[in-house]
């Protein structure tokens, strides 16, 4: 028990300095939103007006006050109103988050099914040659640049093949590149933590053992090998989650989908600095709450772990 | 927090994995993840392969470098003006990747472009090693109550994924090449200082370094003698892991434009210019991103090999 509490507040203390980090790196800008949009001459405002505006937004208070006010705004999911265009946060990021979140979750199970194919085929082909090569496909995932992808793709299958609409897919047919895109460079690094455990596995004593008792290797990988490989597969889990987010946005990107990967593009070209602070703070708490569930799990899953964590 | 550590590999090793299928033996020496099961003969066999992958990365970023070192000498037309007359070629022997919209020569572009990624993944790398090192060393050396602070900001760093990391850096210094270079150097400190305390760790551990505080060394001493150097091959291969991450990262920001403005021959600038005519001229997204690829590839490899080296 002792075990979760600490994990739990290991966890919280990573998200307090988090978001700490975020206002005091975003806090500290040159020039602040709010006056960026407001000063603007064709507004035409009075610096009384201006003044009056500040202070409405809370930029007029010192550097604590402010920290407090926007902690116990985080705290409850209210972040603030966008120094852009004055709607709240919390409703721009509702919008977009959940074009997002499909499409970060869809682009996981690809990439899942992708990693695991490799491993299986890796291991279980009989020509050498040809697992060689699937094995350093990994390592050539990663070295591909995901914008980059993304354009190779709607070359090959919209504009060479013409099998993908480019001009109003459908919801289902405008997903398939994308879900692809993001699932391409995610699928490596799982791909080869598989394929380094299934190594590992197969030449524990064990596995001669079944082996010598007349079991296949497809068998072997089905029912003993898989399941091991799988824990050290699930404490990279926090790791991919960044590259999920930071993929998605630039999916989007590159698919002129609606999403947080343009809200998040907008932020930057507005320096709306609540928005981006919003986006962050999210996307570590999304991290934080994974490898907690990663830390609470494992030990499950691996009877091994248990005895660890009870030390 | 060492529960964390039991439980999950460092950045440093995840980070290594994406570099290759043999990253095993990097990971293993970066002190987190080891024991791969490579028999003698298999193990004998890998090693006289992988050498001419080795040969050619060297020699492909050896390339790259003399691309950015000296443009004109492999670029022979002008990166900036076009003939109009010569516009939207495909490759051919006169323009081997083909011209843009405007009949500048594509492959003159790439060319004169390694220099922004080159010297940006430099001065990432730069940024990442020192500001990264500082905090391992001095986390590992000092120990307790700034050991705990400092590996806290190294989590948090860490929880802030790596493409919003930067794009925090870049709002606050403005769009620029130079920038983009610090806000991709900024993502890789976690992981170096990651490693530079867990190899402090380590090396504070072996007999010469307790003979050398034993024979009345100081502790910075022992530091610059013994701990440095013995650290430096694990930080090595880890730098050119993070010289092919940030060449990605710096074309990603590129293509998004944060980085240099057009007409800039920046990689990840070219591709994002040549995407309008994807219907028309697939040479102009496809070959600069193909020289993204290798190039990353090789450093990649390097990588790889460098902490393979230190096992043998």
């Amino acid at each position: 028990m002792s075990y979760v509490a600490g994990r739990v507040a290991s966890a919280l203390g990573v998200l307090l300095a988090a978001f700490t980090l975020a206002f005091l790196l975003l806090q500290a800008l040159p020039g602040d939103a709010v006056m960026i949009r407001f000063e603007s001459p064709e507004l035409g405002l009075s610096p009384e007006q201006i003044a009056t505006i500040r202070e409405s937004y809370g930029a007029d208070a010192g550097l604590l006050t402010q920290y407090g006010h926007a902690l116990a705004g985080a705290v409850q999911g209210d972040f603030g109103f966008s120094a852009a265009t004055g709607a709240p946060v919390r409703v721009l990021i509702g919008e977009a988050i959940g074009s997002t979140v499909l499409l970060a979750v869809l682009g996981l199970l690809t990439a899942t099914v992708l990693a695991v194919a490799l491993a299986v085929a890796a291991t279980l082909l009989p020509w050498s040659w040809l697992a060689g090569a699937i094995r350093s496909l990994p390592s050539l995932f990663v070295s591909v640049p995901v914008f980059w992808l993304g354009i190779v793709l709607v070359q090959i299958f919209s504009f060479r093949l013409g099998w993908i609409s480019v001009i109003r897919p459908g919801p289902l047919e405008g997903l398939i590149l994308p879900v692809l895109t993001l699932a391409v460079p995610i699928s490596a690094p799982l791909a080869q933590i598989l394929l380094r455990s299934i190594d590992t596995a197969r030449a524990a004593p064990f596995v001669g053992v079944v082996r010598a008792k007349g079991a296949s290797e497809g068998w072997l990988l089905a029912n003993n090998v898989l399941r091991n490989a799988a824990v050290p597969a699930l404490t990279i889990a926090g790791v991919l989650l960044g590259e999920l987010i930071g993929g998605a946005v630039v999916t989007e990107t590159v698919f002129a989908r609606y999403g947080i990967g343009r809200i998040t593009a907008d932020a930057l070209a507005t320096q709306d600095v609540p928005v981006l602070q919003a986006i962050v703070v999210l996307a570590a708490a999304a991290f934080v709450v994974v490898n907690l569930g990663v830390d609470l799990l494992a030990p499950i899953v691996d009877p091994r772990l248990r005895r660890r964590a009870a030390a | 927090m060492s529960t964390d550590l039991s439980l999950a590999p460092g950045p440093s090793a995840v980070l290594a994995e994406e570099a290759g299928v043999e990253a095993g033996d990097a990971a293993g020496a970066a002190g987190t993840v080891g024991g791969v099961a490579a028999g003698g003969a298999p193990g004998r066999r890998r090693r006289r392969l992988p050498a001419l992958t080795v040969v050619a990365s060297f020699a492909l970023l050896g390339l790259v470098v003399a691309w950015a070192l000296l443009p004109a000498l492999f670029g022979h037309a002008d990166p900036y003006a076009g003939v109009p007359s010569e516009k939207l070629a495909g490759p051919s022997p006169a323009h081997w990747f083909g011209t843009d919209t405007t009949g500048r020569d594509l492959f003159t572009r790439v060319v004169y472009g390694a220099r922004y990624s080159l010297l940006g993944g430099a001065v990432a790398v730069t940024v990442g090693l020192v500001a990264g090192t500082a905090i391992g060393v001095l986390a590992g050396t000092i120990g307790g109550i700034l050991d705990e602070a400092l590996m806290r900001v190294v989590d948090v760093l860490l929880a802030i994924p790596a493409l919003l990391l930067s794009l925090s850096v870049i709002i606050l210094l403005g769009f620029g090449t130079t920038s983009v270079a610090i806000a991709v150097g900024v993502t890789s400190v976690a992981a170096f200082a990651r490693l530079s305390r867990s190899e402090v760790a380590r090396v504070r551990r072996t007999e010469y370094v307790e003979a050398a505080f034993g024979s009345g060394g100081r502790w910075w001493q022992v530091l610059l003698r013994h701990v440095l150097p013995n650290s430096l091959t694990a930080v090595l291969a880890l730098a050119a892991l993070q010289f092919g991450t940030a060449i990605l990262a710096i074309s990603t920001l590129g293509f998004l434009g944060y980085g240099a403005p057009p007409p800039t021959p920046e990689w990840g600038l070219l591709i994002a210019e040549g995407r309008n005519y994807l219907a028309t001229a697939w040479w102009l997204t496809t070959l600069p991103g193909i020289v993204v690829v290798l190039t990353v590839l090789a450093a990649n490899r390097v990588s790889v090999w460098i902490a393979r080296r230190s096992e043998a």
